[in-house]
């Protein structure tokens, strides 16, 4: 889902990089409210993961494919701060010495992939997780339906931006609604992979999972974290 | 926190390995079809307006190696690249940005 230049004009591209770049000035402020243990390491562990896991492009129907995006799967385990910036790291990488996503669209790939994730997606978590067992299975369950939900909703923040400054003839409502059906299948394997991940993670180290701190002695999703 | 503290060199060792097993070994088995974005915009044509990477000819463009012939070698060698620079640069900006551990905080 990494957007090329020249997909989205660059009145937009701009905003967009302005919006990211306040993003992601907030997020280092506020890094040190994701309160685990060995947070450099950590953060560094899940970028480059993610960086690994996004060149599995795996198929799906119609001659597409799709990869873990793994912005939710970030800040499950690291929290939506350094999460988010994990991301961003993997996507400036990306861009600068991959030629993977344009260097123009940074800010609007930033939004997409690292931030609607990271927050939007690990706020549907945190709901999910509200009505939800407080149980190995109850994380887990919440993780599924926000990583799905996270690659749904990139997928219509890309609708907006194309909406706002599309460089093309067909309307929003087209292109969002072939952007949706196909990110309904990938975000399908988004939830199996981030599921499969974050239940190896519970299963060997269940106190290195951010988003699971008050199954293990913690009064957490209270106090710090958003 | 600090009574319950386990060392973690351990898990992120076994962690690295995977991501370098995956992207060294595992990418060159990735489906080259193209992504949810770039079929939609094809089919839709909506990447008229796309140009050139402005970074295209870099010695890593596209998951290559410039000088390695063997695609899935370079790829796996791109990849092996990428997993170290986002491990340093991520783990390096989290480590500015977190210099005090949980364990060093005031009890509250």
């Amino acid at each position: 889902m990494h957007i090329p230049d020249g997909f989205i004009d660059t009145p937009v591209a701009v905003a967009a990089g302005v919006v990211a770049a306040g993003g992601v000035a907030l997020a280092l402020a506020k890094a040190d409210q994701d309160d685990l243990q060995d947070r450099a390491a950590m953060t560094g562990l899940v970028a480059a993961f993610v960086f690994a896991a996004q060149m599995l492009n795996f198929p799906v129907a119609g001659g597409t494919s799709g990869h873990l995006l793994g912005g939710l799967l970030a800040a499950v385990l690291v929290g939506p701060w350094l999460g988010s910036l994990a991301l961003t790291v993997v996507l400036v990488v990306q861009a600068l010495l991959f030629a993977d996503g344009g260097v123009s669209a940074l800010g609007l790939n930033i939004v997409n992939m690292a931030f609607v994730p990271a927050f939007v997606g690990y706020g549907l978590f945190r709901l999910a997780r509200l009505v939800l067992p407080r149980s190995r299975p109850g994380v887990l369950a919440a993780t599924a339906a926000a990583a799905f939900a996270s690659v749904v909703l990139a997928a219509l923040a890309f609708t907006v931006e194309y909406a706002l400054g599309g460089n093309g003839v067909e309307p929003a409502s087209t292109v969002g609604a072939a952007m949706v059906g196909v990110h309904v299948l990938i975000g399908i394997g988004e939830a199996v992979l981030t599921t499969l991940t974050v239940g190896a993670v519970l299963a060997s180290r269940p106190d290195l999972v951010f988003g699971a701190r008050d199954l293990h002695g913690k009064p957490a999703l209270a106090g710090a974290g958003p | 926190m600090t009574a319950t503290r386990r060392r973690i060199g351990g898990f992120v060792a076994v962690g690295l390995l995977v991501a370098l097993v995956l992207a060294f070994a595992v990418s060159r088995f990735a489906s080259s079809e193209p992504d949810g974005l770039e079929k939609v915009a094809a089919d839709q044509g909506i990447d008229t307006g796309a140009t050139d990477h402005a970074l295209a000819d870099g010695p890593f463009a596209d998951y290559s190696t410039k000088g390695v012939d063997d695609p899935g070698q370079g790829k796996g060698i791109a990849g092996v690249v990428g997993v170290v620079v986002t491990f340093a640069i991520a783990g390096g900006v989290a480590f500015v940005v977190t210099r005090r551990t949980p364990a060093d905080r005031p009890a509250s």
